[in-house]
């Protein structure tokens, strides 16, 4: 009893250590500065800030960060789907390296792709800003979208597919009818993953934006106002706690219906057994 | 005629159009060797140039010869080290009682969840926390602020080695008279050793290559190795950098090979 107890708190003593500085920033979202005091007392001052008078640069870099996040994890979908079915069905050997070249990017450290990423592009002259931007965020996206579409695959029985093409069916139809509906939650589960995982990206933008460009993604921009001398502006604070309850929520959400929906299969399978 | 027969194959071909081919791959592949391996290459040949485009070792001589640098990189790797075996110490008991809840996997996810939040934003609020607590910023307030960001990493795979674990090996081992840590320590512990090892590759690569944080917690006294690369590159020192993030990617693929070794065998070829 007292050992199951003392579990408990400390797993709840974690969870709360690791929400403790984001419920600082939600908290301190209404205190009127970035300073993380309540000098001013309660206020939804800095609330009124981030809609009346924060930069348009924050909006501008809020676009950025939402226009190549859904280009670089469409991008990265379509073609790590359709890379996974080909490595899929390549032989061990073949297979086996393409494998590790896919994982290469996902173990390295950020910081060195971002920099031979840099030293690439400026060698072979791309065309400044977005384009190298999204080409970046395609190359860390896409192992993603493999690696969680594999697993549908590898479970997927290849008879289903032979006998759609038996009982007559097109290459093309059988695809459309069996096998993406089949891989299609590892293909949504890998989207997701490559839209986060471009939304959050900090390292490869900020090396790989360009000065000259002008461009900036939220994360660059609040990176670039962190170093300036006189602090954060108040904005940031709720612009961050509104983002915060968006994905809590979003991920939360989505997780928990999908929790609910294997909790009623286990339920119907133990009625089975009954 | 000669067109037509073309036409005609053509039409064969895709009549006999199998989706099991391994040519949809290649386009990828070819992706992937461009932009993952070619910069990779890239990076090699920079470490061989002086500023003129000259071959030369005068970037590996300067590098390690400099003592500034090697201070860098010992310290990154002590902070490195301290923080993985801080995140193994308080992560693996989480994993551990949570991979026996049935609720655990939610409770993973809200581990996960601040992941999400943007690391910069969750910093600065570490950084206000250490200040309401009067903590001297430094080494200290860098490796906790390396623990907070990078433990997720460590739970993670754990509680899917430990809930993949079959409960009647340790229950065997119970049978055959072992008591309660015994068990732990000969049974569960050992299968868990693949989780150990991804979650030790996965905390102490970005803990040493990380960039901004160090700087952060501790008002740019402390530097990691993350963050000199970037400064190399910034101040167009290229040689010198592309040395430094081989060193990095050789810290890369040796973590890898032992991670891959010790999960071998397993078909679990996913990270996560």
């Amino acid at each position: 009893m007292v050992k199951k107890i003392a579990e408990k708190g400390y797993v709840f003593l974690v969870l709360a250590l690791m929400y403790l500085p984001i419920l600082m920033v939600i908290i301190f979202s209404f205190s009127g500065s970035a300073h993380f005091t309540f000098n001013n007392g309660f206020t939804f001052d800095s609330y009124k800030e981030l809609f009346t008078d924060a930069p348009k640069k924050l909006w501008d870099s809020l676009l950025n960060t939402v226009i190549i996040a859904i280009i670089s994890s469409v991008v990265a979908t379509i073609m790590g789907s359709i890379a996974a079915v080909g490595i899929y069905n390549m032989k061990p050997r073949s297979r086996h390296v393409v494998e590790n070249i896919n994982q290469l990017p996902i173990v390295n450290s950020e910081i060195v792709m971002a920099v031979s990423l840099m030293l690439f592009f400026t060698t072979f002259a791309f065309p400044n800003g977005y384009t190298r931007l999204i080409l970046g965020h395609i190359t860390f996206c896409t192992p993603y979208v493999v690696l969680s579409v594999m697993p549908r695959l590898m479970q997927m029985d290849s008879n289903i597919y032979e006998a759609a093409l038996d009982l007559g069916a097109s290459p093309i139809k059988a695809l459309f009818k069996v096998v993406i509906p089949y891989i299609l939650p590892g293909v949504l589960s890998g989207f997701a993953m490559a839209f986060t995982i471009s939304l959050d990206d900090f390292i490869i933008t900020q090396l790989n934006k360009g000065a000259s460009t002008g461009i900036d993604t939220l994360s660059t921009y609040l990176y670039s106002s962190l170093r300036k001398a006189s602090g954060l502006r108040a904005f940031w604070l709720p612009a961050f706690s509104i983002i915060i309850v968006i994905v809590v929520a979003a991920v939360l959400l989505i997780n928990l219906r999908s929790y609910k929906k294997e909790g009623r299969k286990k339920e119907k399978i133990n009625e089975k057994n009954r | 005629m000669k067109a037509k027969e073309f036409f005609l194959k053509g039409v064969g071909k895709i009549k006999n159009f199998r989706l099991t081919r391994k040519v949809f791959a290649y386009p990828y592949v070819l992706f992937m060797l461009i932009f993952v391996l070619a910069p990779l290459v890239i990076l090699l040949v920079n470490a061989f140039l002086d500023t003129d485009q000259n071959f030369t070792f005068d970037n590996f001589k300067s590098f390690f010869t400099d003592s500034v640098n090697v201070r860098v990189l010992s310290l990154s790797l002590a902070v490195g080290l301290i923080t993985t075996v801080l995140c193994l110490v308080i992560g693996y008991p989480v994993a551990y009682i949570l991979s026996k809840w049935s609720s655990g996997s939610i409770i993973v996810l809200l581990i996960i969840l601040p992941m999400w939040v943007n690391f910069l934003i969750r910093t600065y609020a570490l950084k206000a926390i250490f200040a309401l607590l009067d903590t001297t910023l430094g080494v200290g307030t860098v490796i906790i602020g390396m623990v907070y960001n990078f433990i997720p990493y460590m739970i993670m795979p754990l509680h899917t080695t430990l809930t993949n674990i079959d409960p009647s090996y340790a229950e065997a081992a119970k049978d055959l008279g072992a008591n309660g840590v015994q068990t732990f320590l000969k049974s569960t512990l050992p299968l868990s050793l693949p989780g150990i090892i991804s979650g030790i590759t996965m905390v102490f690569i970005p803990t040493i290559s990380a960039f901004a944080i160090s700087g952060m917690l501790s008002n740019n006294t402390v530097l990691m190795f993350g963050d000199s690369i970037n400064l190399r590159f910034a101040n167009q020192l290229y040689g010198i950098g592309s040395v430094m993030s081989l060193i990095m990617l050789v810290f890369v693929l040796i973590l890898n090979f032992f991670m891959n070794k010790a999960n071998k065998g397993e078909a679990q070829k996913n990270l996560w």
